[in-house]
């Protein structure tokens, strides 16, 4: 009764004020910090190049110069933020689609083929799950291996499929989707199993008072209470089936997608064209995470978990 | 189940007969037959257990591991004539329909064995264990025999066997690799991701206002492909394992911050109450309560990190390195198709990565023996 | 932090005589009001209290009644929005800083990862007490609670009567004048609670110590009390002060007497008379 409340003093709340006792104020300042001090890490690591620069040329210059010249460089160490806004800008609004330099055809060409590997990845986990509750020999054989599974770097596997699969003419969007198909695969199972298990006995009793077979204790109970896991689970696997995806793209020096563009961007030494192929992938993989969650709070919310 | 026979068992005879009608081999190759006194020999043991078994179904521990112990003859078996029994590469109906015997039996004994219910603990662990080491077993099995005896090309996937073969021929280059990746990158990139990101915790927790902008900054940075940073630590500090270590840092680093920071808030009110009540001080309350209470968070994180660690470290090394360390070596042999190779270093990846984690594992346990999760077994 | 002397232990002093007694708590026109999204709640309202060394006070009236607000204004875990508090003579910060109070929540509140005898010594390492009088006043009051032989036991491996106990062996063990409880009983069975109950009054007596007690059971209050305080919720305020006079060495029998029943008639009315029942 005493601990939620909150003392008396009236503390008159401005808008600010309230901005700044929630999560928004604060993000918002640590992003501003993190925007100022790259600045200076921009400046500070691109100086050495440009006062080279600077000295071979013979040109005479003021430190003014040198901030101005170390946020304009062709290939700079760490890229300025506007920098790598401008390259974005260039790249996704000014490019049309369908150019191989457009970063919104590389984007859409790693994200069919992550999507598409999240979709089978997490169908076949739950289908394992609801396996692995309920035969008991699934359960004692196979799940120790799962469980261990998630300690083995598997993302190590992700060239060779890629090249096994090309060797026997498989090429494109599949072998990608495989990698992320298989990185999704054993989050969902463990997540789901679970959640399968998650009702507690009282419930299980329940059922079996009303004499309900597996079937309707699969529907009407270990289903429904297994999907707080199922969402959870799902978050961790949309988000690394992205990096399957981009890492399949890694061995066989293909020509497209994100992972293509900052093989050749660190082959070339594009550092522009890195940041803005990586901050793309960030975005991406920020939008897949929020869209999962965002249909989990309307699903739960339909359910009556919702918060 | 009322059935007479026991089905499984019932199956696996049928199937063991069976193959005594079909040739072994065949195809491009000469017809081979079970007259092999090896290969007849084993079938024999094997089929009359399963009749046995069919018959009278037995259950219990010590049955189920004599049926398993048949299908290791039979397994054995059929492995002599894969290899060097002449049937590698042109197997037939009657190799198959021997395989699928030997598989309904062992589903009988793995299902048997793991219903087994002993009081004793220490048994009842080593059965516990038994089951999945067998059924690793029995898939290791499948694999060779499916290799050895289609004939899979070796660049599409090798038998375990070559695996095996190429992990002990080429020990000193998957030293050389193990040093410079593990030992150098990934141990040197996960303690000071780790503790830094410990640190910044600490710290962090202690002003409010950087709790509330970070750990949602936090959160989603854990979600985001880091591994991509990969080029540009290359480009930074050069091709040697320190960029490595750089990519590892940085993967390790918002776990450890997210985790800790959440477990700094694990302690409840009362016993924060209790340490205002006794006029603790901050640091007091950190050390006596908080930083106990935040430890299962903590090696929560050093858990997720372990892995992460080698992710990030041999994928590095796909965007550069000097000639040696395992994502060099798995990168190159794949351009190569030397794939037994690729193979056994994702098997030394998977033991280091094992490993690794257990070694969390067990610390976590010795030093969390007093959370609930772990309070049962006890 | 520097060390606070701690007083030696003071197990053998008998009770102090009642001419000597001086005030530990003096509340006056004490109130508190919480601010919450539903308009303020009145927590307490004009409270005035005197509790003199020595005595055995019980808070007893219906949840939201302001008897577990009161407890912590006086251990300083609450701030008063009005009127006057003294502890020993201070005030309550003053109070907590100088390690007045020994406090027993609801829950033990043990440290799962630390023993029974480490879970004691948690104040005295705080305070800074040299080890070996540490282990001597851990053994200690180990043993006034019933618990020696427990020392090398983690607090899950105990049951929660036990747990309890070595709560107050916890509060008792740096041998503060004041003994604050809020419902420490609350939480177990009824037959582990008389037991406790007894045990609580033959420590009360050996010790001498104050001890304030918040509670919502009737037996309970009238058995362990030398006063008991009747409040009322909506304001949190005291309705009615009832002082009783059981010999110090009573056992659980006394329920059955006139006397007792007397006392907890009066209890039951003065309750009855601040209840509203229309909630």
């Amino acid at each position: 009764m005493t601990t939620e409340a909150l003392p008396v003093v009236a503390v008159r709340r401005r808008t600010f004020g309230r901005l700044m006792a929630g999560q928004t104020g604060p993000v918002l300042v640590v992003v501003t910090a993190i925007i100022v001090l790259w600045y200076a890490g921009a400046i500070w690591l691109n100086t050495p190049w440009q006062i080279d620069l600077f000295e071979r040329g013979g040109v005479e210059w003021s430190n003014a110069d040198l901030v101005r010249a170390t946020l304009a460089q062709d290939r700079p160490l760490l890229p300025a933020p506007h920098q790598i806004v401008a390259e974005m800008r260039k790249t996704i609004i000014d490019t049309p689609i369908t150019s191989k330099r457009s970063l919104v055809f590389h984007s859409w060409v790693t994200l069919s083929s992550s999507v598409l590997g999240f979709a089978i990845g997490a169908v076949l986990g739950i289908l394992l799950a609801v396996g692995i509750v309920h035969v008991r020999s699934l359960d004692k054989s196979l799940m120790p291996w799962v469980i261990s599974s998630q300690t083995v770097p598997i993302l190590a596997v992700a060239p060779m499929v890629i090249v096994v699969l090309a060797a026997i003419g498989v090429r494109g969007l599949v072998p990608k989707a495989i990698i992320s198909t298989y990185l999704c695969f054993f989050p969902v199972t463990i997540g789901m199993v679970k959640g399968l298990r998650s009702p507690d006995p009282l419930q299980m009793d329940l059922m079996r008072t009303y004499n309900a077979n597996r079937w309707q204790t699969f529907w009407k109970l270990r289903w429904p209470s297994s999907m707080p896991f199922l969402f959870t689970s799902l978050k961790v696997a949309v988000a690394i089936s992205l990096v399957g995806a981009i890492v399949g793209e890694l061995p066989t020096g293909a020509s497209a997608g994100l992972g293509a563009r900052l093989l050749a961007g660190s082959y070339y030494g594009q550092t522009i064209q890195i940041w803005s192929a990586l901050i793309t992938a960030a975005i991406l993989a920020a939008l897949l995470v929020t869209l999962v969650a965002a249909i989990e709070r309307v699903t739960l919310r339909r359910m009556g978990m919702g918060v | 189940m009322s059935s007479r026979f026991d089905p499984w068992c019932a199956v696996a005879t049928v199937l063991a007969i069976l193959a005594l009608a079909f040739p072994v081999a065949g195809g491009e190759a000469p017809l081979l037959w079970w007259g092999a006194p090896a290969a007849a020999g084993g079938l024999a043991i094997f089929l009359l257990t399963v009749l046995h078994f069919a018959w009278r179904r037995p259950t219990g521990a010590g049955h189920n591991i004599i049926l398993l112990a048949a299908v290791a003859v039979g397994c054995a078996s059929a492995l002599g004539l894969v290899h060097g029994g002449g049937a590698g590469g042109h197997t037939t109906f009657g190799f198959w329909l021997f395989v699928f015997g030997l598989w309904a039996a062992t589903w009988r004994g793995l299902d048997g064995l793991a219903g087994v219910r002993s009081f004793d603990a220490g048994r009842q662990r080593l059965i516990d264990l038994s089951v999945p080491v067998l059924f690793g077993l029995w898939l290791v099995f499948l694999l060779e025999v499916g290799t050895v005896g289609f004939g899979v090309p070796q660049v599409l996937l090798p038998a375990p066997s070559m695996i095996g073969a190429r992990l002990a021929g080429s020990l000193d280059i998957l030293a050389a690799d193990f040093q410079q990746t593990f030992l150098k990158a990934v141990l040197i990139g996960y303690a000071i991701g780790c503790g830094t990101g410990f640190m910044v915790a600490v710290l962090v927790d202690r002003v409010p206002f950087l709790q509330r902008g970070l750990l949602p900054l936090g959160n989603l940075v854990s979600a985001l492909p880091i591994v991509g940073m990969a080029p540009i630590m290359v480009m930074w500090f050069g091709f040697d394992w320190p960029s490595k270590a750089a990519v590892v840092v940085i993967m390790t680093f918002f776990p450890m911050l997210v985790n800790t920071v959440t477990g700094l808030t694990a302690a409840g009110a009362m016993e924060r109450e209790l340490m205002r009540s006794y006029a603790a001080g901050y640091w007091q309350t950190l050390f006596k309560l908080r930083l106990p209470a935040a430890l299962p968070f903590v090696f929560n994180a050093l858990k997720i990190n372990s892995t992460l660690a080698l992710i990030g470290a041999i994928v590095a090394e796909f965007f550069g390195t000097p000639i040696v360390g395992m994502g060099f070596r798995i990168s190159t042999e794949v351009g190569r198709m030397n794939v037994d190779m690729v193979w056994a270093e994702i098997v030394m990846a998977a033991i280091a990565g094992s490993a690794f984690y257990g070694v969390m594992a067990l610390t976590e346990r010795t030093f969390t023996f007093w959370h609930p999760s772990y309070r049962e077994r006890r | 932090m520097t060390a606070v002397p701690v007083p030696p232990v003071s197990l053998a002093t008998p009770a102090p005589a009642p001419e000597s007694r001086r005030r530990v708590v003096d509340t006056r026109g004490l109130s508190l009001t919480f601010q919450t999204a539903d308009g303020p709640v009145y927590a307490l309202s004009d409270v005035d209290i005197a509790i003199e060394q020595g005595e055995f006070v019980s808070f007893i009236g219906p949840s939201g009644c302001g008897k577990t607000t009161l407890l912590r204004v006086i251990a300083d875990l609450e701030q008063p929005t009005g009127g006057d508090i003294q502890v020993n003579g201070v005030s309550p910060r003053e109070a907590r800083l100088g390690r007045a109070y020994g406090y027993v929540f609801q829950a033990a509140g043990l440290y799962p990862w630390r023993t029974i005898e480490r879970n004691v010594a948690l104040p005295l390492e705080i305070m800074g007490v040299p080890a070996t009088e540490r282990r001597e006043r851990v053994r200690q009051h180990l043993d006034l609670v019933g618990l020696g032989g427990f020392e090398k036991k983690f607090p899950w491996q105990l049951s929660g009567g036990m747990q309890q106990r070595a709560s107050i062996a916890r509060a008792l063990c740096f041998d503060p004048e004041l003994l604050l409880m809020d419902e420490p009983f609350g939480a177990l069975d009824e037959i582990v609670r008389d037991h406790l109950n007894e045990q609580l009054l033959r420590l009360w007596d050996k010790t001498g110590k104050t001890v304030v007690f918040v509670t919502h059971s009737i037996p309970e209050a009238v058995f362990l009390s030398t006063k008991i305080v009747v409040m009322s919720p909506r304001p949190g305020k005291i309705i009615d002060v009832i002082p009783t006079d059981f010999d110090r060495d009573r056992t659980l029998d006394i329920r059955e007497t006139p006397g007792f029943l007397e006392v907890a008639h009066r209890v039951r009315q003065g309750l009855r008379a601040g209840h509203s029942y229309d909630d």
